[in-house]
């Protein structure tokens, strides 16, 4: 052993920021997970689908909710839009996957680019209404224009096979599965480049302290923006995946319901950390299955269930599932010196 | 004896307001303020309680727009600018009370400030330990406020006076040329406050600083000119010993002992 | 002429209904932010409780109607006494993001327990002989239920301003929202005021959900969740804290509400929405708020 440092000195800090972005060992526990439950649980595809997308969107989330500090009450706005996008393009002849998917990031990116514009303006209580404004206006809007956008009943369109090689497979979630994990790979690996560079770093300070970024010569409302946007497209591209394994689309994607829910399973899992969104979407999901399965929807228990989970969440354990780790750690590291 | 303490004694000033006003509604907080600070100034604003001094700084700064009048930086009129692109220009300042990063570390407060103050901080894709030289310039003024040791704790794992000296160290990053420091040691206790005047004392000399301080003994050691604010307008302005010979302003401030 | 005058008389009192009921509950809500600056994403559970209690007091029970509402705000507002008490104690001055959650999920529970009490049915009420028909205004014939909305509308705004300009408790609550710190300093026990706000909103939520039913279109468990954003959108344009504030967006909102929908039944549902999105970029803090 070498002679202890103490971790609060200038070295060993600076140490700490100048490797914050390398990967460690325990990163790849999620990745092979999801791996493995493709192969052992192929009843389930579908549902671990959906697991993956959501993570995606969770994980476009807390960009701007868990690093910049802007809650966001109407995500589902750019999800949406990302989805319509490339459900619409399919349904108009343009079947080739990926770039209607890329397309979707670009309309989610613009929509995010125009509202963050004008949101970003407004802090606290305005924001949190006009974020939710913004989802709740779009799902009016695509409710009205039923005829485009199928209402409830929906759309169904065709993609073709992802490179001319895989079909999509609505039935066992075969290349669907792969599809959504790839671009949960890009997504995740963009979103942990982001926070870890300098840009990233400015927007926990933005969370932080506002004044004082304004203080040190930040334009904040610029750089907010700019998160806004690579939070948009991010969920835009989640949208567009969520509607293309499926092959069917319907204004669900624009619900309020989608915005609450996503924040709330970024809440659970732990915001700021990129790695809660795996874990409380992975928790949540599988929670409103078992219990809608064993229980039923009526009564509608689940409710009950995630009533209770928020609430004491924020009473016991504000920092999310993740965040119930952190004293341990840091113990462990003032013991482990 | 007040005509000749005017704005008209100065030749270059770096910074300086004309006639600032600020009304919040009714309430008058600061009356047709001229004040000027040439470079490498040392220059105190003082007033008692509820005088408008942190209003001034914030009319200087643009976090607050005034009601009239006009702020010059260099001879030119910046009430277009946004408070960080005054901080661009070196317009900057510290807080009365701590505004720091609190759930962050020392050196990640300053990292912030350096990142920005070289332009890096918009950068998306390189990843913070791919520049180490701004974390090396973060470190060099971490030492020179001597917060080594504690430089991986969090803000809020510091004693008050200590995160006073984050406050300072983060002006130092930016480097300004106009530094405008509001009560540096207010709430450090009386036993660590010269660790502050210290780092103050050996701040560059072609800095031109304004200090709003209530410690009298710290405005006559270390001002070279002073400002009286009461009630939000220019009570007094002169040279240490002027003041302290007004018998206006004794009559309103000193005679208070608010020292 | 003659059908364009009918048509703005029929705007006009439908949207004004529909605005005193928005003001009714929203403003508890409004108070409570202003005076808290606590985000309370349940304020519509309250509502729908109060609304619940009503049609359950009137049907099975007999009740009549007029008691029945007098009778669900005082045990709404108790609860909301009770609920400030024991849970939103704990979340006051913690972040918004922490409020909104908690609040949430106080939703959430209500949703549920509504719907294992009393099922997932609509709910209608059986309103009293006295509050169906029309009434004649002489140029115009309006339904009775709606002049009778307008009308305790008006007694419940006239009293709550008597109540806010002329009372002790008025002025305690004026003075803390205006400058919590402040009024704390001058010996206003802003905690105990803010139990009895706290439980008043709620009681007065309670009212509106009982008295809004039949506009409303009935009760759901899902009521707490679909009322909530326009609940907040009158309190954000209305400016938070602000009574007169509340009181003008909610006639505004009601009334382009009922408008957009009168003109354009397939798309005016989002005009309010539009408009919240205007005024808030024209006045961040709401028409009547403070900066």
């Amino acid at each position: 052993m070498t002679v202890p440092t103490p971790r609060t000195n200038n070295g060993a800090a600076a140490g700490a920021l100048l490797r914050a972005h390398r990967f460690r060992a325990i990163e790849l526990i999620p990745w092979i997970l999801a791996i493995a439950v493709y192969f052992l649980f192929p009843g389930y595809r579908l549902l671990a689908t959906q697991i993956l997308v959501l993570i995606l969107f969770a994980i476009s989330l807390d960009l701007i909710v868990g690093y910049a500090g802007i809650v966001s009450l109407g995500h589902a706005a750019f999800f949406g839009t990302g989805a319509y996008t490339a459900a619409l393009l399919a349904d108009a002849g343009w079947q080739e996957p990926i770039s209607a998917l890329a397309l979707g990031a670009v309309t989610a990116g613009l929509l995010g680019w125009v509202s963050g514009w004008i949101i970003l303006r407004t802090r606290e209580l305005t924001l949190l209404m006009l974020t939710m404004a913004l989802g709740i206006i779009l799902y009016e809007l695509a409710k009205d224009l039923d005829d485009i956008t199928g209402g409830f009943d929906g759309i169904n369109f065709e993609n073709t096979a992802i490179l001319g090689l895989f079909p999509f497979d609505v039935l066992y979630y075969t290349t669907n599965y792969w599809y959504a994990f790839a671009f949960l790979v890009l997504g995740f690996l963009v979103a942990r480049t982001v926070v870890h560079a300098p840009f990233g770093r400015s927007l926990v300070g933005i969370r932080e302290n506002v004044r004082r970024m304004h203080a040190i010569g930040t334009p904040v409302q610029q750089r907010m923006r700019h998160v806004y946007v690579i939070a948009a497209m991010i969920a835009g591209v989640a949208g567009a995946i969520w509607v293309q394994v499926q092959g069917n689309i319907t204004i669900g994607v624009y619900e309020f319901e989608m915005s609450g829910n996503i924040l709330i399973m970024l809440i659970l899992g732990g915001t700021g950390r990129l790695y809660g969104a795996f874990i409380g979407v992975t928790v949540f999901t599988i929670l409103e299955n078992l219990t809608e399965t064993v229980l039923g929807t009526d009564p509608p228990y689940w409710e009950l269930v995630v009533g209770v989970a928020l609430i004491v969440t924020v009473l016991f354990a504000p920092r999310g599932l993740l965040g119930v780790f952190d004293p341990l750690i840091r113990r462990f590291r003032e013991r482990t010196p | 004896m007040t005509a000749d303490l005017g704005p008209a004694v100065h030749e270059n000033p770096v910074l300086e307001t004309k006639g600032l006003c600020k009304n919040f509604g009714a309430l008058v907080v600061a009356r047709d303020i001229d004040f000027a600070l040439e470079a490498g100034a040392r220059h105190a604003v003082i007033g008692p309680n509820g005088a408008g001094k942190t209003t001034f700084v914030n009319l200087l700064t643009g976090a607050l727009p005034p009601t009239g009048g006009s702020v010059l930086l260099d001879g030119l009129d910046i009430a277009g600018l946004a408070e960080h692109e005054r901080v661009k220009r070196g317009l900057v300042r510290t807080f009365q009370i701590n505004t720091l990063f609190n759930g962050l570390t020392v050196l990640e407060n300053i990292y912030l400030t350096v990142a920005e103050r070289m332009g890096v901080a918009t950068g998306l894709f390189r990843p913070v330990g791919s520049r180490p030289e701004v974390v090396a310039e973060a470190e060099r003024l971490v030492e020179m406020v001597q917060l080594q040791d504690d430089a991986g704790r969090t803000i809020d794992e510091l004693p008050y006076g200590r995160q006073r000296l984050v406050e300072i160290a983060i002006a130092l990053a930016l480097e300004p040329r106009v530094l405008l420091l509001d009560e540096p040691s207010a709430g450090v206790p009386g036993a660590e406050s010269h660790i502050i005047l210290d780092a103050i004392a050996a701040l560059p000399a072609d800095i031109a600083i304004m200090i709003i301080e209530h410690d009298m003994d710290v405005v006559f050691r270390f001002a070279e000119r002073i400002t009286v604010l009461v009630s939000g307008a220019v009570l007094a302005s002169g040279p240490p010993d002027e003041i302290a010979a007004d018998e206006r302003v004794r009559a309103v401030y000193l005679g208070h002992g608010h020292g | 002429m003659a059908a364009a005058f009918d048509i703005a008389t029929t705007i006009l009192v439908f949207g004004v209904a529909y605005a005193m009921l928005l003001f009714i509950i929203s403003v508890g809500l409004s108070i409570t932010m202003g005076l808290m600056g606590f985000v309370n994403l349940a304020h519509g559970a309250f509502a729908m409780v109060g609304g619940y209690i009503t049609v359950k007091l009137v049907a099975p029970l007999g009740v009549p109607y007029l008691l029945a509402l007098v009778i669900a705000f005082f045990l709404v507002a108790a609860l909301g006494a009770v609920m400030d008490r024991l849970l939103y104690r704990h979340v006051y001055g913690r972040p918004e993001l922490d409020q909104v959650l908690f609040t949430i999920g106080i939703v959430f529970v209500s949703v549920a327990g509504v719907s294992f009490v009393w099922g997932p049915d609509p709910q209608n009420i059986l309103l009293p002989e006295i509050l169906l028909g029309d009434v004649d205004l002489g140029f115009k014939n309006i339904p009775v239920y709606r002049a009778f909305m307008i009308v305790a509308g008006g007694v419940i705004v006239a009293a709550l301003f008597f109540g806010l300009e002329r009372t002790k408790i008025g002025a305690q609550v004026r003075a803390a929202v205006d400058n919590r710190r402040m009024a704390e300093s001058c010996g206003i026990p802003t905690g105990r005021l803010f139990t009895i706000i706290f439980a008043l909103g709620s009681g007065m939520a309670a009212l509106g959900g009982g008295l809004g039913i039949q506009i409303l279109g009935g009760l759901k468990p899902v009521f707490a969740f679909e009322y909530l954003v326009i609940f907040l959108i009158v309190v954000a344009v209305g400016g938070l804290g602000n009574i007169r504030g509340t009181f003008v967006a909610a006639l505004l909102l009601g009334i382009i509400d009922f408008a957009g929908k009168y003109f354009l039944p397939e798309g005016g549902g989002f005009f309010i929405y539009g408009v919240t999105f205007i005024v808030l970029l024209w006045r961040p803090h709401g028409l009547l708020g403070k900066a």
